[in-house]
Formats: C-alpha cells, structure tokens, sequence
C-alpha cells in the first residue's frame, strides 16, 4: 500500500465508505422492495446525495444535534441511528425505531442525537437553533446541524433561524443540500439569488459551497465550520450541491427531468463510485477490501428487511399509548 | 349532460370552468403545474396527486407554480384577493397551515370586520385532509375544527364529486375566504356529475339517507361509513337518517334540528380529535336547542385523542369505522349509563 495522501486515516476512510454504501443499499433496496408494493407510505430516497451527510456527520459525536428533512434516511445512518431499526420503521412494525408510529418521515433517535425526519419542511431550522441554545446554555461544547433542501430553504422558518441563529451567536450550522429540485420545481427557478453564500452574508454570517458528491470537499468544508461553531464562533451556511437519482419520491415518474439526465449524473457523479476510485488509485485501500464492506452491508441491509418483514405489527392497543389521552 | 368522474376531475373541471368564466381566476400552489424552471416536460405534475393536471395547457401562466414558501404565497394570495383577484392557492397538505397560519387567521379572515365591511377577501384555499394513506403523524390530519372555529372563514369538506364541483366553483364565487379541504382518499371516488358548471350554496347540509329512528350527522370520508353503518342496521329494522354536512362554516342547524325533533336521537361523526370538534359542537348545540326532543345523550364518534399513527395496522384503528358508528346508534337506543368515548379503538 502507498503512503495516504489523504487528510483521513485509512480507517476513518473505510467507514465513511461503508456508511455510504450503507445508505446506498439501504435506499436502492428500498426503491426496489416500495415498487413491489410491500412498503406503506411516502418514501424519499437520499441515494445519490451520500457524500454529503457522510461528510458531515464525521465531525460529529451523539452529543452532538441534527434535525433532518423529509429525505432523512442518509442522515440517521450517518448519525449512527440503528439499520435494523429504521428499516423495521419503514415497514410500520412495533421494533421500529418508533415502534411504527413515526415511518420514513419521522425517524429520530434522541439517544444518537437524532431529532427526527421531519415531514414539515423547513421546520428544522427552528428545532435546531433550540438545541444549540442548550447545549450553548449547558456549555457542553455541543453543536447543532440543521439540513435543510433548496426549496426549503425558502420557508420563512429557515431564514428567520438564520437570523436568529446569527443574532443569539449559536452553535448552528445550516446545511442546504442543493440537490438542484424541490419535487418537480427547478432550485434554479426558485431561489432568487445567485448563490447561497450571499444569502449567509446577508444574515451576518459565513458560507461556504462545495461540491456536495465529493466526500473529501465535504468533509474539509464542513470540519472548519463544525469547529469554529463549537469554539463559540457563531453559526454558518454549508451549501453541498448534490444530485437525486431517483425521483421526488418513490413512484415519481420524473417528466419533469431532461431526457438522459439522470443517467448522465449516474454515470458523471456518483459519489460512492469516485471515492472508491480515488482511495483505491491512490493505492490506500484495495478494491477487494471495499468488495468486502459491500458484502458485508449487503447482508445487513438483507437482515434488516427479513426482520422488519417478520417483526409483528404493534399492538392495537399501541393506538392509545405515548400520548395524553383526555377522551 | 352528466357522467361518471371522479372527486379528482371534478376538482380539476370546477377550476377550469372558473378560470374560463372569469379572467381574474388564478390558481397557485407548489408543483401544481410542475416542472418549473427544469428541463424536461412542462405541466409536468399538475401538483402531488394531479389534481391541476391540464390546467396548464388551457390557461397558461394564469396557473402559476410557487417557491416553497407557504407563509409568502398563502400570504400572496390574500394580499392579491384583497386587491381584486379571486386567487386559489393550493396548500398541498392542509398539515402545512402551521407554516402560514397567521396569514390565514389574522390576515384573511379579519379583513372584512377588521377594516369595517371596506375590504372583501375571495381567496380559496384547498388543500388535502384526512388519514387512511399511510401519510403519517404529519400529512393526515383533519383540521377542519381549527378552521371553523375563526370567524370570518368557510370551510368546506365535500363527500363526493358532485358536491366538490359545485361547492367548489361556489367557494371561489364567494366573497369571503374559503378553506376547501378535500379528503385524500376521496378523490378517486367516482359518481354522476354533470358536465356544465353548477355552484351549490353554502350552509345546506344533503339527507343522503332517510330515516325515522336516530340522526347520523357527519362530513367528508366518514359520511361513507355512516351510510354503511345504516345499512347494517336496517337489517336489524334500525332506520337512520344520514346528514352530509357538506360545509362546516356556515352549518346547517335547520336540517339538524328538524331531523333529531323527528328522530329523538342524534349520533354525530367527526374523523378529527375528539375534543373541541364538530362533534362536540353539534352536540351541544342540538342539547340546547332541542333537549326537549332527545331520548338519549347524544354520542360522538371520532378519531382518538392522539396523533395520527403511521404503521397501517394502527392507522385503520383510528378512522372511525362503520362498526364504532353502529354501536354508537344502539347505545342511543337502550342508553347503558355508562361513560362512552365513541373513538376508533
Ligand atoms: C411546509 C411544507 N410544505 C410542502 C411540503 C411538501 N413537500 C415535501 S418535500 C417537498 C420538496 C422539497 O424540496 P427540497 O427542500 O429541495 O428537498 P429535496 O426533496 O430536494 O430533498 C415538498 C414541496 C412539506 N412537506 N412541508
Ligand atoms: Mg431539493
């Protein structure tokens, strides 16, 4: 093996490949075991886009806050939330993540510092301006990472968190995960400046853009900014742009795409596929060391759902239960 | 002419009708057109579910897809009501009135009284309602009692297509504002509709169902499982009455009280939470008025008092069912005494 011209160790760079083949598999299965019809509800797939909360979440430890979007998949696994779990979760059993009462868009785990999916876009960015105010209160060095997608970020909730997040001098940092649409509408079409680092300057506060498929890009972007929050430095905007392989949701046909642009993205800028290629050029880590994780997270995600199928469905009597019920 | 649609064409075809008879019509919402400012297809959704489907294509940029910003074009859409449009803004999933509310309840709402009779709002918000599809805790809601509740809204919740398209093209002729809550797993319900346009006033409630013995009044999705509720107990010579509210503000007390001074027993069906909803409040309101004529308390079938679960085994728990509508007649027929909470489960 040659000498790691890269700023991660080699193991720091294998996990970061297993947790986004990892997200990978776990989405693709999902496509697949969704168009078979044994999956109930919305389903938004974060496949594509795993550079970035991998990147990310790399900074972070359990402490450590995140609120999630409708497309919440890649960060629970990122933030280390339970495969078996999530996907038991998905399938509305009573060994889900919430014992089936939450579903794809509402998925947290507190004890990971997970704060939830959220089916209410742009309601995040609030959520996280609360915790970061606590662990800021508890001086507990803790930060707090709102993702928000580029059409969310138009939501008033999002800019007045900004604002506020600026003005309280919070540990936040504000992802927007540029994945260039908000369902079928262009982010070029729909958010009125050029770029979202004049948006940050605008609020009183850095941004940075980086190439959200490139984990390495990430990574370095997002550790400066984690860092300066967590020394009382105040929030900042971290725009990854990223691509969607598949569509707004499961069962989106997509005509709203050009002709062949999916495939193009696929085959130009596939995240998980230009990490692999650059750590095993670079002679750091052998293909088959990588064939081994895939492997080994094929098996998983395979558990994971003959789990999920087999797990029972909650009790009826769950209806009532996890609530103040007055009536 | 009139032939089978679905609630879904109906919706589409009241749209299309008002945007043809009147030119100062716009419709608005996040994807209803879909496709903006992308590459591919134009009208490329014609919103989540397609109910604009095609619009586009008729009416062009009078059809106008929004950012994702419900305060800011909710907000349009009033603001643009208040100045001469009749503005119909889509709130995809009537959940999202959270982020917007204050435009709706403070702004819409108010104007009319607030600036003494001088202002008049035609804004139409319809966006959708109800659980049963597997959309979880956050997009199945029935808000209808929030809504009715604030003074100076209508709010309307069709059962079917024909009563969608007449109450519809009623809504955006209406003067005030108009919060149009379509049940999701009402769309793709069929029935005659006619081809011409046709508006139906606000604030009268349709008898589908005639009957001597008990009063069942309810709205949206769970005027269907009334009518199966009265069909299984006229095996048992049970006779129910079954009253489609069809608008909620204004309501139509006549029709209620007329028809439980008739029967002597009321049951009222509300897929909301239990407190503080249209269940309660017809209760109260015929205990009132009508005391007199009741022969047992009235009973409240509804949702439970949670949120609405997402694992479908426990969301089909929580609509009421025909069955819970059932025994809440019989309980009206020989009264137990005993405290009854009518929810789902
Ligand atoms: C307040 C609110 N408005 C609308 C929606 C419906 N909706 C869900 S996802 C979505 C598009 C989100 O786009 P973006 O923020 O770019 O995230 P992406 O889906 O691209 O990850 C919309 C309109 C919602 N869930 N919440
Ligand atoms: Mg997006």
């Amino acid at each position: 093996m040659s000498e790691n011209p890269f700023p991660l160790s080699k193991d720091d760079l294998l996990k970061a490949y297993r947790t986004m083949r990892t997200i990978r598999d776990f989405e693709e299965r999902l496509h697949i075991d969704f168009a078979k019809g044994d999956i109930p509800g919305f389903v938004h797939l974060y496949a594509g886009e795993e550079a970035c909360a991998t990147g990310i979440m790399m900074h972070l430890n359990d402490n450590d806050r995140i609120a999630s979007t409708h497309r919440g998949h890649g960060h629970c696994i990122a933030k280390g939330v339970d495969v078996h779990a999530m996907m038991a979760e998905i399938y509305g059993r009573s060994t889900g993540a919430c014992r089936g009462k939450g579903g794809s868009m509402h998925i947290a785990d507190l004890s990971k510092g997970m704060m939830g999916a959220n089916g209410i876009l742009g309601a995040g960015a609030p959520l996280i301006c609360g915790a970061a105010l606590a662990a800021k209160v508890r001086g507990d060095r803790g930060v707090g990472i709102t993702f928000v997608g580029d059409g969310a970020s138009n939501q008033g909730t999002f800019l007045e968190s900004l604002n506020l997040a600026a003005v309280w001098n919070l540990p936040v940092v504000f992802v927007v995960e540029n994945n260039g649409y908000a369902e079928s509408t262009a982010m070029e079409w729909a958010v009125s400046c050029d770029s979202y680092v004049d948006r940050a300057t605008g609020f009183g506060m850095p941004g940075v853009t980086v190439d959200g498929t490139d984990l390495f890009a990430v990574h370095e972007a997002a550790g400066e900014i984690i860092r300066r929050a967590r020394d009382g430095g105040g929030p900042a905007l971290l725009e990854c742009n990223m691509v969607r392989f598949y569509g707004h949701f499961e069962g989106d046909a997509q005509t709203y795409r050009a002709k062949g642009e999916v495939e193009a993205l696929r085959a130009s800028r596939d995240c998980l596929v230009m990490l692999a290629e650059r750590v095993v050029e670079a002679g750091v880590v052998a293909r088959d060391e990588l064939h081994r994780i895939d492997r080994e997270v094929a098996d998983l995600i395979e558990d994971a759902v003959r789990a999920a199928k087999a797990a029972p469905l909650p009790a009826p009597s769950e209806l009532l239960t996890d609530v103040y019920v007055s009536y | 002419m009139s032939r089978k649609i679905s609630m879904k064409t109906a919706i589409n075809e009241a749209l299309d009708l008002e945007m043809r008879r009147d030119p100062t019509v716009i419709v608005m919402g996040e994807d209803i057109v879909g496709g903006t400012g992308a590459n591919g297809e134009d009208d490329a959704w014609g919103g989540v579910l397609g109910v604009t489907k095609g619009l586009y294509a008729k009416h062009g940029d009078r059809l106008m897809d929004t950012p994702l910003s419900e305060s800011a074009y909710i907000g349009a859409a009033v603001g643009a009501a208040a100045c001469g449009l009749r503005p119909v803004a889509e709130l995809m999933f009537m959940d999202f009135m959270g982020v917007c509310f204050d435009q709706i309840f403070n702004q819409a709402a108010k104007f009319r009284y607030m600036f003494g009779g001088k202002a008049q709002t035609p804004v139409v918000i319809r966006g959708m309602v109800g659980a049963g599809f597997r959309a979880a805790a956050q997009h199945s809601q029935m808000l209808t009692p929030l809504f009715t509740h604030i003074p100076g809204l209508k709010v309307v919740c069709p059962s079917n297509a024909y009563d969608a398209k007449g109450l519809l093209i009623q809504s955006i002729r209406d003067n005030d504002p108009v919060i149009f809550c379509e049940h999701k797993n009402l769309y793709g319900l069929e029935c005659d509709v006619p081809a011409e346009s046709y508006a139906i006033p606000f604030g009268e409630a349709n008898i589908l169902r005639d009957g001597d013995d008990v009063t069942i009044v309810s709205y949206g999705l769970t005027v269907h499982r009334a009518l199966e509720a009265a069909t299984a107990l006229a095996k048992d010579r049970i006779e129910a009455e079954v009253i489609d509210l069809r608008t909620l503000s204004p309501i139509d007390w006549d029709t209620i009280i007329e028809s439980v001074e008739r029967t002597g027993r009321l049951v009222v069906v509300d897929e909301a939470h239990p407190r503080c909803n249209l269940a309660t409040d017809i209760a109260a309101f015929v205990g009132q008025n009508a005391f007199g004529a009741l022969k047992a308390g009235a009973q409240m079938v509804t949702g439970p008092h949670t949120p609405v679960p997402f694992s479908p085994s426990l969301e089909d728990l929580y609509v009421p069912s025909a069955e819970a509508i059932a025994a809440a007649v019989r309980r009206t027929l020989s009264p137990t005494g005993s405290r009854s909470h009518g929810i789902a489960a």
